[in-house]
């Protein structure tokens, strides 16, 4: 890591900031011209007022169906990504442990994932709602899948890797069964555990999407499937742009324990 | 009376495959106890085969072997093991490497917390308790790669090579560490090096090993007096030494 000085850094965020400015003026520009395709692609600003209204608007059964449902509708989709999230958690970083470091496991378990692994979660769709209903759980079982995955390979895969003389002196000392997957092979694999579960969390993301158009009838997922079939276009960008920031945040406060945890990682790379 | 700190009998070992390499054959060696053991030879003697077979790492394709009379078979605290590159968990601070023995088998805190001072001390790092091993030098992570088995008060110490990943000064600073825990505390050690000057000034028994198969060529006792100092390594006595090993060896 590089250490900009102020300068560099301003010079750094109006570089970084000049192509989405660019846009978002011609956007508005072309939007106050009538050149845009009214009712179809609303103008920044009448995004920004939809936001708005969304957010803090009076609830109850006004006109607008969505005013004041903001809150409730991210805390309904995050809930679900959080409770599908750490159930693949739970379930994949031990198994993954396992398989990379139990040539058994691996032989018992890796086909199995690997021949499961290539159907897209999506097509689970049809599947999760007949066994779950149209209810929480299919969405939960839908997040749950997706971030699995890259959360149990990177895991098997950091386990394998792990340092043979690590392995090696961590038994000389006494270490053996679990306290040498927990106090070894954990910790060494880590860094790829990391990566899973990055990648897991965008997937995560997609699958809360994709179940709340189709499977419930809350959260950011069926607001945006709802809009767009009404035809509020403002509030599908709103709510894309939602989205959007959810996820990044939650990538954000990911990387923050990541670098609390790795910090021997972080000090190795200099 | 005191029991033999190993004794190996006819030990063969072969790696499997297409072309079966034989890296050890008809290996036949005991060391004292309180001996120091160096096994001296060029690279792919197999020597580190051998002291991987001793560590459990590894097993025989034939022979035995007994640590103290207790057949080997698998790593364990009773036959502590100093790696060429240390080999610490980067993720522990050096305190947290030094106290992973005991604390995974499970003794209570207050019966090696004070010993593990005193072993820091010992090898001068107590300064460096909290530091993590990417912020330490090489020959300061050796020390710790030291410093976690002596914690353990092991009867013998099996020691692969350890400096020779080290810079040439810090070589030095190295073995005259180890002269004087050595001294202090009187283990028996096993010392695989391939640097003549290095077995001569620490070992009191010299093993020279020949490759391709390995085995034993000649056991040349040192009889250098101790305590020795690096001013040993200028000594008369030591330079005849040397000139009969490179001769031994070059044969």
């Amino acid at each position: 890591m590089i250490s900009l000085s102020y300068g560099q850094r301003g010079g750094r965020a109006a570089l970084a900031a000049f192509l989405p400015l660019v846009f978002f003026i011609s956007w508005e520009t072309l939007g106050r011209f009538d050149l845009l395709v009214d009712g179809l692609i609303p103008t920044p600003t009448r995004v920004l007022q939809a936001w708005w209204t969304w957010i803090a608007g009076p609830g109850g059964l006004a006109l607008n169906p969505y005013s004041g449902t903001w809150a409730s509708n991210l805390w309904f989709s995050l809930e679900r990504v959080g409770e599908g999230y750490l159930l693949a958690i739970v379930i994949g970083v031990p198994l993954g442990v396992l398989i990379g470091w139990s040539r058994l496991a691996a032989r018992m378990v890796d086909p199995s994932i690997q021949w499961l692994r290539p159907i897209p979660i999506t097509a689970w769709l049809p599947f999760s709602i007949a066994l779950f209903g149209i209810k929480d759980f299919g969405a939960i079982f839908l997040i749950f899948l997706g971030a699995f995955y890259p959360i149990v390979v990177n895991t098997t895969q950091g386990a394998r890797d792990v340092d043979k003389n690590l392995v090696r002196a961590a038994r000389m000392m006494g270490a053996s069964g679990g306290t040498l997957l927990r106090r070894v092979i954990l910790p060494a694999a880590l860094p790829s555990v990391f990566t899973g579960l990055r990648i897991g969390l965008g997937i995560a993301w997609t699958a809360v999407i994709v179940a709340e158009m189709v499977a419930v009838k809350s959260g950011l997922g069926y607001v945006l499937w709802d809009a767009y079939y009404v035809g509020r276009m403002d509030v599908v960008i709103a709510d894309m742009v939602s989205i959007g920031l959810a996820g990044y945040v939650s990538d954000r406060v990911l990387v923050l324990i990541e670098s609390r945890l790795l910090t021997w990682r972080r000090l190795q790379s200099y | 009376m005191s029991l033999d700190a190993i004794k190996i009998a006819g030990v063969e070992k072969i790696y499997p495959g297409e072309n079966p390499v034989t890296a050890l054959q008809g290996i036949d060696l005991t060391i004292a106890d309180g001996e120091f053991a160096a096994l001296l030879g060029p690279s792919g003697c197999g020597k580190s085969t051998l002291l991987n077979l001793l560590a459990g790492f590894e097993s025989t394709t034939a022979g035995g072997l007994e640590v103290y009379g207790a057949r080997v078979s698998k790593p364990g605290p009773d036959r502590a093991v100093v790696f060429q590159e240390a080999a610490l968990f980067p993720w522990l601070t050096v305190w947290e490497n030094v106290i992973f023995g005991p604390q995974v088998q499970g003794l209570p805190a207050a019966q090696y917390e004070v010993r593990a001072t005193e072993t820091l001390k010992l090898v001068g790092l107590e300064n460096f308790t909290k530091h993590l091993p990417v912020q330490l030098s090489g020959g300061m992570r050796q020390r710790v790669g030291i410093a976690r088995v002596l914690v353990m008060e092991p009867k013998l110490m099996l020691m692969d090579e350890p400096f020779g990943a080290l810079d040439a000064q810090t070589r030095l600073t190295m073995q005259q560490l180890l002269l004087d825990v050595w001294q202090a505390l009187k283990k028996t050690v096993l010392f695989v090096t391939h640097d003549i000057d290095e077995a001569i000034l620490l070992a009191d028994t010299i093993y020279v090993m020949s490759a391709r198969p390995g085995r034993i060529a000649s056991r040349i006792p040192v009889d250098l007096p101790r305590p020795r100092n690096l001013d040993t390594l200028t000594d008369v006595h030591f330079n005849e030494m040397k000139k009969r090993i490179m001769h031994e060896m070059r044969h």
